[in-house]
């Protein structure tokens, strides 16, 4: 018998049956397939977008992001500009080569130094467009893709994450919900889906929280409010 | 990781009387108890969480076959692979080869206390690779070549000044003169050591809070970033996680994530929760190139279907490790192995035995606090108790205790006998006891006395004193 | 507003307060009089077979068992001034029983009717308040299976807030086990001893001038590490104070 073999039918002398029937197994698919959700907290259940929003706010800004309201993606370099600037921090960053991030009129502040593409251990800061947000925590939800490198979320020192008010949903499961649309529709799911609530942080000294452990020290949001959605982005 | 929790007792006094530990200790025991009740009372529906958690759990391990079978086809499909480890050996045996066959040397470390199980590092180092920890907790005892002490806190038992005194000693490289009296500093000089770490690493070694069946993902929850740079810098991430670590469902998984991390630091979510699935897609510009998934069971599947199956819904919060007054008094060392406090009385015996492992089930009041935080509910006390009885079927307690049960449980059977020794106990201990009304020391006792009075019985028993009353007082 | 109907109460006085302390006995016959109960004392009573139980002889364990299912099985309902033994027989005797399908109804019959006395007298007899008066600040431990296993928390609060010159102040760490264990205190002293002597440091600073708790084994524990300690904090079971009893017997392990 091969290792796997003899794990299975070990786990199956234990319970005391023979292999899952088909019956049984077809039961066991069905539940999967209908992603039947769970409890979900009454704080996550029935917001409006501006309950959503609101919430969002107020529970990432309580894990030590911080969040900036814009009204689209034509402030974005006026925003990141004041960001930097106002945190002393060097007046450039890598943005991920997401189309989504295509329309952003970087030329209006052409002292911003803006390289496309993944992060490097040199680079201090870095944007990237979320996929998602869960209001219910105040969590960011990012995935790798084509122009969403991962790396941009963990090396530098200061991650800012460009936020559609339409992105924020109320539960994990709403957010589930989307990424499988995303994956039928792209054709599966991607390497790495990243649920990031506040910057990087470790406790693990005294149990005293100190921010930016091995991930970002700051996380910055810039939460557009306009029309615009994330539809032209290929990570929708 | 060699057992030596035989050692208990030994390693308990060491513990106690350790000023250093103690006040690292004092520091954990307000910190995660507080932090976890203000995030319970936060969310109404935890309670109802904890039981919804159980189901899916006790549901998970009726089909595991099925969510194991279901979990590889799913891992392949998205262009990983699966290995199954039936022992520590083999899954040693498969990391090795799986960092072999790319010439790794560097090998960067999430943190796993699989990993620690199955004494991967030492193996990966006695075949000329370098394993490095990246959790901070990780890094500071592998560099002062301990055990952890906690299972999400490993380096909880130590101060700030021995985490210094560690960094000064093994950072020869960095200013003598530069200050680390600030838990900042610290920090700050581990990220800059570890940083070129993950950046050399050929393969990246991460357990897993949850493996999802539906998709064939697993699911790392952490807070410092580490265990997603150690997955997506290297050409290789490797999973390595028990089998009860399945879930079905991605909407399962929501409803254990919420539980997690509420009752481990009490924070609603943790800074990075990763769902990982297969290697880099096409076209990505970072990610692993393979993706592999060593499933271990290591004396899991024997413990399905018997009295020690309800362990197997451990999500390793360390809820129960904060509230025992047990471990918070003797600190995780003393346990002996990986897996401290009331889930390790638990379930050390099981992988370890009884007979090595059998101090961790009896050092403990029952008091079952840890039962009470556990967001899986397991009962933990009575199967502290299961192992107590094992142990007394097999005749390994202690030849005093044995013969004192049976003639206790001698005398609790015949009420005449009894009542009549209980008066002659209670009048001869009441007169010895005198005016003082307590005995500094009592033979038989020692234990008792060496560090607390006695209180002396009022001298008559209840017994006596209500037959008298009875007799003077016909009803 | 108390329950009209007298109810047959057995008394389950427990092995500690048979040998160590009647006075707490005597304490819960009167509050159970008081309270519409008629008291019986079954003379073939002796443990509870918690030592048996949780040293993992279940077979001792159950033959206890048996006797006590035996002698208490005639009353309307069997009251015990212990949490730890209560519980025992109202949640482990099922437990202890689950594959004796013959013994099984008449043990959880039992069980269902078993409970710790100050629970008994709040829940049960609907007791609000009690005419008891001791001048005292106290301070108050909650015994663990009590609490977790029986729900004992209020209760007791709310009968001693209704006793005459007494206020209450509460110990931090009040559910923190004080060490006891049964068979844990002497099997590991070291460990023991430092839990007892975290709890004799919170009680010394509430100020308090005495500490009560609802079982005898906690407090033959904290009594004890208070006498060795030199701290004159008077240690009694919440049944002496609420029965108005204290000028009877002296607190535990004091002076005669």
């Amino acid at each position: 018998m091969t290792p796997k073999e003899e794990i299975l039918s070990g786990i199956r002398r234990a319970l005391g049956r023979d292999p899952v029937d088909a019956a049984t197994a077809a039961e066991l698919r069905a539940r999967l397939a209908a992603h039947r959700r769970n409890l979900i907290p009454a704080r996550a259940a029935a917001l409006d977008r501006r309950g959503r929003v609101d919430l969002f706010v107020a529970m990432a800004e309580e894990v030590q992001a911080t969040v900036a309201r814009i009204p689209s993606l034509a402030a974005v370099p006026d925003a990141v500009a004041r960001y930097l600037s106002g945190e002393n921090l060097p007046a450039e960053l890598v943005a991920a080569p997401d189309p989504g991030l295509d329309a952003i009129p970087w030329q209006t502040r052409p002292l911003l130094r803006i390289r496309r593409g993944r992060a490097e251990a040199s680079d201090a800061a870095s944007l990237s467009p979320a996929f998602a947000a869960i209001a219910e925590t105040g969590t960011l939800m990012l995935i790798s893709g084509r122009g969403t490198p991962t790396t941009l979320n963990f090396l530098p020192d200061t991650h800012i994450v460009v936020l559609h008010e339409e992105q924020i949903v109320a539960a994990y499961e709403d957010a589930w919900d989307r990424l499988r649309a995303h994956a039928a529709a792209s054709g599966g799911l991607p390497r790495t889906v990243n649920f990031i609530t506040g910057p990087s942080r470790t406790a693990d000294i005294e149990q005293r929280v100190e921010l930016g452990a091995h991930g970002p020290r700051r996380l910055h949001i810039l939460l557009v409010s306009g029309a615009e959605n994330g539809e032209n982005s290929e990570n929708g | 990781m060699l057992a030596a929790s035989r050692n208990f007792p030994a390693n308990a006094a060491k513990g106690l009387a350790d000023e250093t530990l103690q006040r690292a200790l004092a520091k954990a025991q307000t910190g995660f108890p507080l932090r976890r009740r203000l995030a319970v009372e936060r969310l109404p529906e935890f309670e109802a969480l904890r039981e919804e958690g159980r189901a899916i759990k006790d549901h998970t391990l009726a089909h595991l076959d099925f969510y194991l079978e279901l979990f590889e086809q799913k891992v392949v499909m998205a262009g990983g692979r699966v290995h199954w480890a039936r022992t520590a050996d083999e899954a040693r045996a498969l990391v090795l080869q799986i960092c072999r066959s790319v010439g790794a040397r560097i090998v960067a470390k999430g943190k796993s206390m699989i990993a620690e199980e199955i004494g991967l590092n030492e193996h990966l180092a006695a075949h000329g690779m370098t394993p490095v920890e990246t959790d901070l907790g990780e890094y500071i005892i592998q560099l002062r070549r301990e055990p952890p002490s906690h299972i999400i806190a490993p380096a909880i038992h130590l101060v700030k000044e021995q985490i210094a005194d560690t960094f000064r000693a093994e950072h020869r490289n960095l200013a003598r003169e530069r200050p680390l009296d600030e838990a900042r500093q610290l920090c700050d000089e581990a990220r800059e050591v570890l940083r070129p770490r993950f950046l050399a690493a050929d393969v990246g070694v991460t357990g897993a809070n949850f493996l999802v069946a539906e998709t064939g993902s697993s699911i790392i929850v952490t807070n410092e970033g580490n265990g997603d740079l150690a997955q997506t810098l290297p050409r290789v991430h490797i999973v390595l996680a028990s089998l009860e670590k399945l879930v079905p469902s991605f909407e399962d998984a929501a409803t254990l994530l919420r539980l997690l991390a509420r009752s481990a630091t009490g924070q609603e979510f943790s800074s990075y929760t990763t769902v990982s699935t297969g290697p880099r897609r096409e076209g990505d510009l970072d990610g692993p190139e393979q993706y592999h998934v060593v499933l271990l069971d290591n004396g899991r599947s024997a413990l399905l279907g018997g009295e020690f199956q309800d362990m197997l819904r451990c999500i390793r919060c360390a809820a129960c490790l904060n509230h025992c007054p047990v471990y918070t008094a003797v600190g995780g060392h003393a346990y002996g192995w990986v897996y401290p406090g009331p889930m390790g009385a638990v379930l050390t015996p099981s992988l370890v035995g009884i007979a090595e492992a059998g101090h961790l089930p009896n050092a403990s009041t029952f008091c079952g606090r840890c039962e009470s935080v556990c967001p899986m509910k397991i009962p933990l006390p009575k199967m502290m108790r299961h192992w107590r009885e094992r142990e007394f079927a097999a005749g390994l307690a202690p030849r005093t205790v044995r013969t004192g049960l049976r003639v206790w449980a001698f005398l609790a059977r015949r009420p005449a006998l009894y009542h009549a020794l209980a008066e002659i106990a209670s009048r001869a201990l009441g007169w010895m006891g005198g005016e003082r009304g307590r005995f500094r020391s009592l033979p038989l006792a020692a234990g008792w006395t060496q560090v607390r009075d006695m209180p002396a019985p009022e001298g008559r028993s209840f017994h006596s004193l209500w037959a008298e009353r009875r007799h003077k007082e016909p009803r | 507003m108390m329950a009209e109907r007298p109810a047959r109460v057995a008394l389950f006085v427990t092995c500690l307060v048979d040998l160590f302390r009647p006075t707490i006995g005597f304490a819960a016959i009167k509050l159970l009089e008081e309270a519409g109960c008629t008291v019986a004392v079954p003379r073939a009573q002796t443990c509870c077979g918690q030592p048996a139980y949780n040293s993992g002889d279940r077979a001792d364990a159950k033959a206890i068992a048996r006797a006590v299912v035996e002698a208490f099985a005639d009353y309307d309902y069997v009251v015990v001034p212990s949490g730890s033994c209560a519980g025992m027989i109202r949640v482990h005797y099922p437990q202890l029983f689950a594959d004796d399908p013959a013994l099984l109804p008449r043990v959880r019959a039992l069980a269902e009717r078993t409970y710790e006395l100050v629970s008994f007298l709040v829940d049960v007899r609907g007791l609000e308040r009690v005419t008891a008066r001791w001048d005292r600040l106290v301070t108050y431990h909650d015994a663990c299976s009590g609490l977790r296993e029986l729900g004992v928390k209020e209760q007791p609060r709310r009968l001693l807030a209704a006793v005459a010159g007494l206020s209450l102040k509460e110990l931090p760490g009040a559910e923190l086990c004080c060490g006891f264990g049964g068979t844990f205190c002497v099997k590991y002293p070291a460990i023991s001893d430092k839990m007892v002597g975290d709890k004799a440091a919170d009680i010394a600073a509430t100020g308090a001038g005495a500490v009560l708790a609802g079982d005898l084994g906690c407090l033959l524990n904290i009594a004890g590490k208070l006498c060795r300690q030199g701290r004159p904090i008077e240690v009694r079971h919440v049944a002496e104070v609420l029965a108005d009893m204290t000028d009877g017997a002296p607190p535990i392990g004091a002076s005669r």
